[in-house]
């Protein structure tokens, strides 16, 4: 944990109510897993203490220079991975609309057939053996991020008898209080897998879901290189503490 | 007509799927040579303040099953009651401790260990004080939005009996899902998912 980028002045304000109903809940049996890991009572609700409108904060200082660089950061000296390159890049904003700066962004993916590189993972798709399949990168000042990575591919998984995965990059988010906490997953535009998926359809909102889905970004492209994505991500707003310190200061 | 308030929705929460460790941690999942180290493995260093304690964890499934994709993180305070974050107002907290850790559950007992220290109350937003405890999040296959819970100290019976949150659980035969029991240096703390144990999750 070092110095934050900024010379903002935290904000200790507590965050906006979390609207469940455009998160998936927990328990949704199209999800198989989901049937013996979802709580069944009531959460309890608060208000947020200090305890969630802090956080903890990671300085540029963690990051290596192939952090978010997936084509490289595995890949032997010379050698890259195999798959359609792209940039994934947007803004960590939250519900008011500001840049979160200094979010820590955690991303990881299959390989571009579909492959993970893990000990449970029991596909027939290759490894590549150039790709390990996770960055990491942290927000500028206004909330910005970009990676380069490859186009992971579809997969088979082990739900109902021939559930598929659409090509998806899943993504963790810190930003400035632990209940903004998030994990989620980004989609492709055009994917007609999206809407086949038992675990997008989970969000019982397509609205909802259509925020997930990156959109193709011609000008962003880089000629004869790379194609663009790009992927807002927003996390909870907060109220302004204006109003509510008191004057002892907690 | 009135104006736009202009507020942008939260965007949805999807698993973090079986493979989450790839992400939060690589070298755990055997993935080296990309980042030096797992963020979050040590909180502490030879240097940090307070009592010294680890915390054992296991999250439990509605079969009685121990989950071996978990990914967990832990937050809390230092000795002092400080949290190292810029929200932190009140003062400086201990700079040799992070106040966060991550660990993944053990793939064969479902088990992890947090080498933490022990940390000191912090007043609720209405002044009164809180009993020392350390907020958590959980994370894997088959959870669709990450779970917050919090683990209280079993030998702090003193200030758990006035914490402000523990207090405004309705149900008081479920109060004790939140409390760990201490064995010398080791505090056990197992989260029920779901059944006649299931622990007390918080929407905050």
């Amino acid at each position: 944990m070092t110095e934050r980028m900024s010379n903002r002045r935290p904000e200790t304000g507590a965050f906006f109510r979390r609207d469940l109903n455009a998160h998936p809940p927990a328990y949704a049996p199209i999800y198989k897993t989901s049937v013996l890991r979802s709580p069944r009572r009531a959460l309890l609700s608060l208000d947020g203490t200090l305890s969630e409108i802090t956080g903890p904060v990671f300085g540029h200082n963690i990051l290596g220079e192939l952090d978010n660089d997936l084509i490289h950061n595995f890949a032997k000296p010379g050698e890259s991975a195999i798959g359609p390159r792209i940039i994934v890049y947007g803004k960590v904003l939250d519900e008011r609309g500001k840049g979160v700066s200094g979010a820590l962004l955690e991303f990881w993916q299959a390989n571009a057939g579909g492959r993970y590189r893990h000990k449970k993972e029991g596909y027939i798709a290759a490894l590549d053996p150039n790709f390990g399949g996770c960055g990491r990168t942290i927000t500028d000042e206004d909330g910005s991020y970009a990676f380069r990575t490859i186009q992971p591919g579809p997969y088979p998984w082990p739900n109902g008898p021939n559930d598929w995965r659409p090509a998806h990059i899943h993504f963790s988010i810190f930003g400035h209080g632990f209940a903004q906490r998030l994990i989620t997953q980004m989609y492709f535009e055009g994917d007609p897998m999206i809407w086949q998926c038992p675990i997008v359809r989970t969000i019982p909102d397509r609205a909802a879901i259509e925020r997930l889905v990156a959109a193709l970004d011609m000008e962003a492209t880089i000629p004869m290189d790379a194609r663009a994505y790009k992927f807002d991500i927003v996390l909870r707003g907060r109220r302004s503490s204006l109003f509510e310190n008191r004057l002892e200061g907690n | 007509m009135v104006q736009s308030l202009d507020r942008l929705k939260e965007s949805p929460s999807q698993t973090a799927g079986p493979y989450a460790h790839i992400g939060l941690t690589p070298n755990f999942s055997g993935i080296s040579g990309v980042y030096e180290s797992d963020l979050g493995v040590a909180m502490v260093n030879e240097k940090t303040k307070g009592e010294r304690i680890a915390v054992k964890i296991r999250v439990i499934d509605g079969s009685g099953t121990p989950l071996k994709d978990a990914v967990v993180e832990i937050w809390q305070a230092d000795a002092a009651g400080l949290y190292n974050s810029p929200s932190e107002m009140r003062g400086a907290a201990d700079p040799n401790f992070t106040g966060w850790g991550r660990q993944a559950t053990d793939m064969a007992t479902g088990e992890c260990l947090f080498e933490t220290v022990k940390p000191g109350r912090m007043p609720f937003p209405d002044g009164r004080l809180m009993a020392p405890h350390i907020t958590i999040w959980i994370v894997a296959r088959g959870i669709n939005i990450g779970l917050h819970t919090r683990m209280y100290f079993g030998d702090e019976e003193a200030a758990n009996a006035e914490d402000p949150v523990l207090a405004r659980i309705e149900h008081r035969v479920r109060v004790a899902t939140l409390i760990a029991p201490r064995d010398g240096d080791t505090y056990t703390f197992d989260i029920h998912l779901q059944g006649e144990r299931e622990t007390v999750f918080l929407d905050i």
